[in-house]
């Protein structure tokens, strides 16, 4: 039988603030245990919460960004468990009235086609801490450092069909999250998490299966690892006359595998109620606006806007555009080189090249934009070749002095006094009277490699143009 | 409404009460008085009326998004039953 | 001197017939003899409280003179404060000291009172007579064998019997009026929003308010001045300014509507009270003011809508008492689960246990609507209710309870005692200003009148109150026993 895949993304966000959701407390990732939870965090008796504005602008930002509804109104729910992690024994969430509502987002399939898929709300939600489960003489040790950390989640529509579509909107989500700056999502470091909601049906089925929720999967590859893993299990199953039980499952990233999770057997029941330490949240129109204003040209926008601006194709445009730092400086690089096209090229190649062999972020790179723009004009006004342009580059990761004296000082100047050229090609066409001889013939392929030889003798500096054509000139 | 035992063990559990064999008779019956005043209010439609959660007719204020306090931490771990280095301890959690 | 009422106090420590060293000792040395009969602190801080006393006399010395300035105090402990136990009159917090003041706290400390201690309470503040503590029940100076009603029974009681000047209490369903009704003090709850809660250990956070309990309604007044006010740590504190409470005490009440509920004169009400709450209202009749019957239609459900809202908010607040991060937690647990089942029902008394299972059920799945839903549409019913009230009249007046102080252990069935606070507590579920004075005795018991006003109302309130103590004197009434001076 053929089975069809559904899956849905739960992806939570840590938004980036000084403080906390609703306390004072900092949020820096990293730090001792429990030294940046205060009496808030660690729900001491009598303590009330407050909401933090740039939390709810971060999430309005989103909200705007994947073109949702911004609800007018929106009221915090308590949400009912116990958990050595979670102090107050409630984790505020919001249930039935979100910050965000419906929206949406497209992603490019592999083939080149366009696909939206749904979001289907976004909720601001207080984070909980952590329980370290090495031994610590035969007990678990709590740090809640990270309890009440903004958190949005973001639910999308079982709008996913494969785990590698999957993967592409949660990169695609990533992207607009750094665009907008209003999280690190940071896979390894949980700032960004995923949890997966999978289940098959036969191909042409449109009852939704029994689904399983996948938690713990904290990287991209894992993501479609987990969902291939889990899709693969679920037709075992009921290709052995199984059914799927309903459950959450964890991914075990050594075994790549999923299991039950033993904590999670007994259905929980949320007991959700608004949150009476809290009001109701009503954001006016003049806030959204405010924000609105705010909001950075999107990738899709700048991609269209790349493509036919710069005259990139579809490919450079979207590996220029997923990052907005990326895009950032190859717009530099383009408009102060001047050539667009070779810009793209150096961006998408070289500079890329470096930075994944270093594991380096864009800023981190020590070929600064206007450095490489700059590289780029020399191409361009013939003072170094293409090639001699690469031994610059390397030159350039080491050497953070200007390129003009990279160049100067290292001789890489091209030569293109037509003087000099000339006496290379003569003493070209003196050492090699045999191809002279054949290209006299009218063996055509053989100038090539009296160029080459020329290149050669001038280490690379003569202009290869200017080259050719004394060449073709002598040899008349 | 009454309550039954097996719900009044699913509501201890829900809130992590321990309610032991002797006791969950009287709790049950006690559990089922109160139930039974509440239930009072069964007899008033209120199908066109609007939950009010709070009293106060008033919205949310929100907070500048700022750091301002300095966290002892060492004194809030000391009231703490068991603690060490640093972290809270508690009988080891399963996942 | 420890029969004056923090108004007189501020005029003698003005005066300096009197020091507030010398005055808090006094009080100080009552508590020494008669604690141990009335139980009515939990924790008494007598150091600090000189220390404090000291530096007010010193202020004093050097030109400060506000009002509560070194008047000795007493709070309820259900506030935080700082550096002192704060148990909530329960055994799970027997060992926890705060690490914080809660605002009304700090309010009063930078108002330059002393605090002498903390008042001994029903647990978690859930109950109606003082015999939930797990600290022992308070008795009632009038009959040391009563109750003195609860939950702010430990503060009631320590300003009847003059064990302080005034004293904090918190009002979820009649826990400042009904235990001032049955001592014979005034007891004040105002607005809900109108004090901050903050560091005050919640029990149900949408009906949650602290109030002044003391001698009479210009303390009252006095001590709102200092507690009222908005709080940025509060999200549901209001951003409404602070009238100086004390400014209207004197309005005349000529042409004032009294509004009296008939559902607070029905069956159930003793003939006792009810005469004295009959006789009071002639009173206000004497000052020009209008008395009209008036309807308040569902208020036979505020009980039942208050025991559903309540418990369910109580049973979240009270998920945060797992034994982790500090209070009890239960010897040697065999695991996770154990812990938090053992901790919990060690730590917590019956009735605390009580309300947290019949709010997780109004809560659970499936139950939702029918319970936590229901009991919110009814919450609209009764406020509404009194929006239409206060359209035809200013203020509304009735017994604050039924009856006047019962036996200990006399009221053992749960759905009994909830039904003590039958006139009370829809006004906490509409956040209304309420005070209960006394308005006479029956069987030589006090008896307390009920005066709501409406939504932040409490200038008013307070008006209406201190005109009746200018034409009346039972507020100075005084248990014999415990009331003299030695």
């Amino acid at each position: 039988m053929e089975w069809e895949t559904v899956i849905g993304l739960e992806v939570h966000v840590q938004l980036s603030t000084e403080s906390k959701l609703f306390s004072s407390a900092p949020t820096q990732f990293g730090a001792e245990p429990n030294t940046q939870a205060n009496i808030y965090d660690l729900a001491l008796p009598g303590v009330l919460p407050v909401l933090n504005r740039d939390a709810l602008k971060h999430a309005v930002k989103f909200g705007l960004a994947i073109n949702a509804s911004i609800s007018n109104t929106s009221i915090f729910d308590r949400k009912n468990y116990f958990y050595p992690d979670l102090p107050k024994g409630y984790q505020i969430s919001q249930l039935d009235f979100p910050t965000v509502g419906k929206g949406s987002l497209t992603i490019t399939l592999e083939d080149g086609e366009e696909k939206i898929i749904g979001v289907t709300r976004a909720h601001m939600e207080e984070d909980a801490g952590k329980s370290l489960h090495e031994d610590f003489h035969g007990m678990s040790g709590i740090d809640l450092n990270r309890a009440g950390t903004p958190l949005l989640e973001i639910v999308s529509e079982p709008d996913l069909r494969s785990a590698r579509e999957a993967v592409t909107y949660l990169k695609k989500l990533h992207s607009i999250i750094r665009y907008l700056d209003i999280s690190d999502a940071i896979m390894a470091q949980g700032s960004m998490r995923c949890d997966a909601n999978v289940s098959i049906r036969p191909m042409g089925e449109t009852e939704l299966g029994t689904r399983t929720e996948i938690k713990n999967i904290n990287s991209f590859r894992f993501v479609e690892k987990a969902i291939n893993y889990e899709v693969q299990r679920q037709q075992d199953i009921i290709q052995d006359g199984g059914r799927i039980v309903q459950e959450t499952r964890l991914y075990d990233a050594h075994r790549d595998e999923t299991r039950t999770m033993r904590s999670k057997e007994v259905a929980n029941d949320y007991r959700y109620f608004p949150e009476p330490d809290l009001l109701p949240i009503v954001i006016d129109q003049a806030f959204v606006n405010s924000i609105r204003a705010t909001l950075p040209e999107l990738p899709d926008a700048k991609k269209t806007r790349f493509a036919k601006e710069f005259g990139l194709n579809d490919y450079d445009a979207s590996v220029l555009t997923n990052n907005r730092d990326m895009a950032d400086y190859f717009e530099c690089v383009a408009k102060s080189s001047g050539d667009a096209k070779l810009a793209a090229n150096w961006v998408a190649g070289e500079l890329q090249a470096l930075l994944k062999k270093n594991n380096w972020e864009i800023k981190e790179s020590p070929i600064q934009a206007d450095r490489l723009a700059t590289l780029i004009a020399r191409i361009k006004d013939n003072t170094i070749s293409g090639k001699i342009a690469k031994t610059v580059f390397e030159a350039m990761i080491k050497d953070s002095s200007n390129v003009d004296d990279i160049i100067e000082a290292k001789g890489l100047k091209q030569i293109t006094d037509i003087g000099e050229i000339a006496k290379l090609v003569n003493e070209i066409i003196a050492n090699n009277p045999e191809q002279v001889e054949q290209f006299r013939e009218g063996k055509e392929q053989v100038l090539s490699y009296l160029v080459g030889q020329a290149m050669k003798l001038s280490r690379g500096k003569a202009n290869p143009a200017q080259v050719n054509q004394i060449l073709r000139e002598k040899l008349k | 409404m009454a309550l039954d035992k097996s719900e009044v063990e699913k509501i201890a559990h829900l809130a992590r009460l321990h309610i032991s064999r002797t006791e969950a008779e009287g709790v049950m019956s006690r559990i089922t008085d109160i139930l039974a005043l509440i239930d009072q209010m069964q007899t008033v439609n209120t199908d066109d009326i609007e939950p009010l959660a709070h009293p106060l007719d008033a919205l949310q204020r929100l907070r500048a998004d700022e750091v301002t306090e300095v966290i002892h931490y060492d004194d809030l771990q000391s009231l703490a039953p068991e603690a060490r280095d640093g972290l809270y301890l508690v009988p080891k959690v399963i996942e | 001197m420890i029969e004056k009422t923090v108004a007189e106090i501020a005029v003698a420590l003005n005066a300096g017939d009197i020091s507030s060293v010398e005055l808090t000792q006094t009080y100080l040395d009552r508590i020494t003899q008669f604690n141990g009969e009335l139980n009515a602190y939990i924790t008494v801080c007598a150091d600090s409280a000189l220390r404090q006393a000291k530096t007010a006399d010193e202020k004093r010395a050097k030109g400060s003179n506000s009002p509560l300035l070194g008047v000795p105090l007493a709070h309820k402990d259900i506030f935080c404060t700082n550096g002192v136990t704060t148990t909530c009159g329960s055994r799970m917090l027997h060992n926890f000291v705060a690490p914080y003041d809660a605002t009304v706290v700090e309010k009063f400390n930078d108002a330059g009172a002393v605090m002498l201690g903390k008042t001994n309470m029903d647990e978690f503040a859930m109950g109606s007579s003082n015999e939930t503590s797990f600290f022992g029940p308070v008795k009632n100076p009038w009959d040391t064998k009563r109750v003195p009603g609860g939950s702010s029974g430990g503060s009631a009681v320590a300003v009847a019997a003059d064990l302080c000047a005034m004293a904090t209490g918190t009002d979820t369903g009649g826990s400042i009026r009904q235990p001032a009704a049955f001592c014979g003090i005034t007891g004040f709850k105002p607005s809900y929003g109108r004090v901050s809660r903050w560091g005050m250990i919640a029990f149900a956070s949408s009906l949650d308010q602290a109030g002044p309990l003391c001698k009479t309604a210009e303390d009252a007044a006095l001590m709102t001045n200092v507690m009222a006010g908005l709080d940025k740590k509060d999200s549901t504190s209001i951003d409404k300014p602070v009238e100086d409470y004390t400014a209207s005490l004197s309005n005349s009440l000529n042409g004032l509507k009294i509004g009296v509920p008939k559902q607070h004169f029905a069956e159930g009400l003793t003939a006792g009270v009810e005469q004295t709450i009959r006789e009071a209202l002639k009173e206000y009749e004497n000052l020009g003011a209008t008395i009209t019957e008036i309807d308040l239609p569902n208020n036979h459900l505020s009980v039942s809508a208050y025991y559903v809202i309540a418990p369910a908010e109580a049973s979240a607040n009270l998920s945060r008492y797992d034994g982790v991060r500090y209070g009890y937690r239960c010897e040697d647990p065999a695991d996770l689960e154990d812990m938090y089942k053992r901790t919990r029902s060690e730590g917590f008394g019956e009735e605390v246990k009580r309300r947290i299972m019949v709010g997780t059920y109004a809560l659970s799945a499936g139950f939702y609507d029918a319970y936590y839903r229901k009991a919110q549409k009814i919450r609209r019913l009764i406020k509404n209710d009194f929006i239409d009230a206060f359209d035809e009249v200013d203020v509304i007046i009735g017994p604050t309870s039924p009856h006047t102080a019962f036996e200990i252990g006399t009221k053992t069935d749960p759905v009994t005692m909830y039904l003590e606070d039958i006139y009370t507590i829809a006004v906490n579920l509409a956040g209304l200003p309420g005070i209960s004075i006394p308005a006479g005795m029956a069987d030589g018991l006090p008896v307390g009148m009920h005066i709501v006003g409406s939504d932040f109302a409490e200038a008013k309130v307070l008006n209406v109150a201190h005109q009746f103590q200018q034409q009346t004197d039972w507020h100075q009434h005084k248990p014999t026993a415990f009331g003299k001076e030695n």
